[in-house]
């Protein structure tokens, strides 16, 4: 790891409106080209950590994206640079169309509605679901409408991914597909994830959160075995058996 | 469902479905002006407005007997003013309430029945109808469906239970009115999470959400017929 990290955040505390003290001094860097695994128990404050990295709320501390401070001159800016994907697809696919809802990034920035429909086709394209567009996000799959999703917020070109539970919802053919879609993408990634086979996958280290915490960090394999972060424990995988075909 | 099924319907394609929304919704609105000046609507009258719309499906290959069974929708509520005035001695008026209203919701139906709903939207954005508006209409379309899945999900979970049956009869409220609380609490919840989204992905309260339109000139003409047939209708009887 070398240069300036992408992501630099430093005792970031956080507290909701009724109390509840949600993340309790965060450091964390996250460097070009890695993908690191966010793992913790439910209400660690994985999610909350995750809206902070695109400013969506702002606790004190500091949080640093590409080298710009996170304040309220720069929130546009670091918007763009940072790609954030929700946990919930129907809350992030609110246009009436597939294509439309795509183009909403680019249309929101004030690109014209030919340019920003032609670069919503390409993003389409680069997910595999080119063909959906004229289709209405409520009738697609959830493993088509986490693909959808993951093209509105590609198409804005962003540095960084930053992804909530990617792979809730979607049964294996389509958990394979995001996990080989995700290879693929270039960006730095930050993934808040209970699936420990898609944190082996894609990313390079985890960090585990715990009570608004970051109380470890180190390679995917040794934070699964420390913290027993398995959804499945035995058996393993056989492998004299191989896939039935 | 209901929506489902029209949505079927406004992705076929065809001579209707091609027309400009703007077009559509034009004729739509001169129609539904047209149908609530009519000052009684006669017997013949009716049977002309009645065949426009009649026309108009037949020529976008929409089932005939579908769009007039799903305008029913609106009998038991137009029934009802129309049964209050039957019963103040005005039968006539009666009937035109109930005559009016289906023929409205049969024009309604044909418009998002060969529209596709974003193309809808557009032509509104296009005549001038402020975005935030036709924002506040998108979000409702879509999600009703999320809605309308949840509510069907609450009833099951309430019905896998034994939904309160056997629980006496002052308790059976409790689960559809809980429901209700529940149904709130999520939309609002669900709300600020789609704000969030929107923020996540720049939104700065302004938004040119429609796909680029083209009026040509068969759309003028084609719109220009149907007005003057209804015209026609509106004054010529």
């Amino acid at each position: 790891m070398s240069g300036e990290p992408l992501i630099e955040v430093v005792d970031l505390r956080f507290r909701y409106e009724d109390g509840t003290a949600a993340l309790n001094g965060v450091n964390f860097r996250l460097f070009n080209s890695e993908t690191v695994a966010l793992f913790g128990p439910n209400g660690s404050g994985k999610t909350t950590f995750a809206l902070h990295l695109n400013g969506l709320l702002r606790g004190e501390g500091e949080v640093r994206i590409c080298g710009l401070r996170l304040d309220k001159k720069n929130l546009a800016t670091i918007r763009r640079k940072v790609g954030l994907l929700f946990q919930d697809p129907d809350e992030q696919l609110f246009m009436p169309s597939v294509l439309e809802d795509v183009a909403f990034g680019p249309l929101s920035a004030g690109v014209n509605p030919e340019e920003a429909f032609r670069r919503a086709r390409e993003a389409l394209a680069q997910v595999g679901m080119a063909h959906a567009c004229e289709r209405a996000p409520y009738h697609l799959s959830a493993g088509e409408k986490r693909r959808v999703a993951l093209a509105g917020v590609l198409i804005m070109e962003p540095e960084v991914l930053v992804l909530d539970e990617p792979t809730t919802y979607l049964d294996p053919p389509a958990h394979r597909d995001l996990v080989a879609l995700l290879e693929r993408l270039p960006q730095a990634k930050v993934i808040a994830t209970h699936d420990a086979d898609l944190a082996r996958a894609v990313a390079n280290r985890a960090v585990f959160f715990e009570r608004g915490r970051i109380v470890a960090e180190g390679p995917v394999e040794e934070l699964i075995e420390r913290f027993g972060w398995e959804a499945c424990v035995a058996p393993r995988r056989r492998k004299d058996t191989g896939p039935a075909r | 469902m209901h929506h489902v099924v029209l949505e079927q319907w406004a992705r076929r394609t065809g001579p209707v479905h091609a027309l400009d929304p703007r077009v559509k919704l034009g004729v739509t609105l001169l129609f539904l002006a047209a149908i609530a000046t009519t000052p009684r609507v006669s017997v013949a009258q009716f049977a002309a407005y009645a065949g426009l719309l009649a026309g108009v499906v037949l020529a976008a290959g929409l089932p005939l007997g579908g769009v007039a069974l799903r305008a029913c929708i609106v009998l038991p509520l137009a029934g009802a003013f129309a049964a209050v005035s039957w019963l103040a001695g005005e039968p006539h008026r009666g009937l035109t309430i109930l005559l009016k209203s289906y023929l409205s919701v049969f024009a309604a139906l044909v418009l998002v029945g060969t529209t596709p709903v974003a193309r809808l939207f557009g032509g509104l954005r296009r005549l001038g109808v402020p975005a935030s508006l036709v924002l506040i209409l998108q979000f409702l379309y879509r999600y009703l469906f999320v809605i309308s899945e949840q509510v069907q999900h609450m009833r099951l979970a309430a019905q896998s239970r034994g939904a309160l049956n056997r629980a006496p009869r002052r308790y059976r409220l409790l689960a559809p009115a809980g429901a209700i609380a529940v149904l709130f609490a999520r939309s609002y919840q669900r709300a600020e999470a789609v704000y969030r989204a929107m923020l996540a992905r720049g939104f700065t309260g302004q938004i040119e959400a429609a796909a680029p339109l083209r009026l040509g000139a068969g759309d003028l003409l084609a719109g220009g017929a149907a007005a003057g047939m209804v015209l026609a209708v509106r004054f010529g009887f």
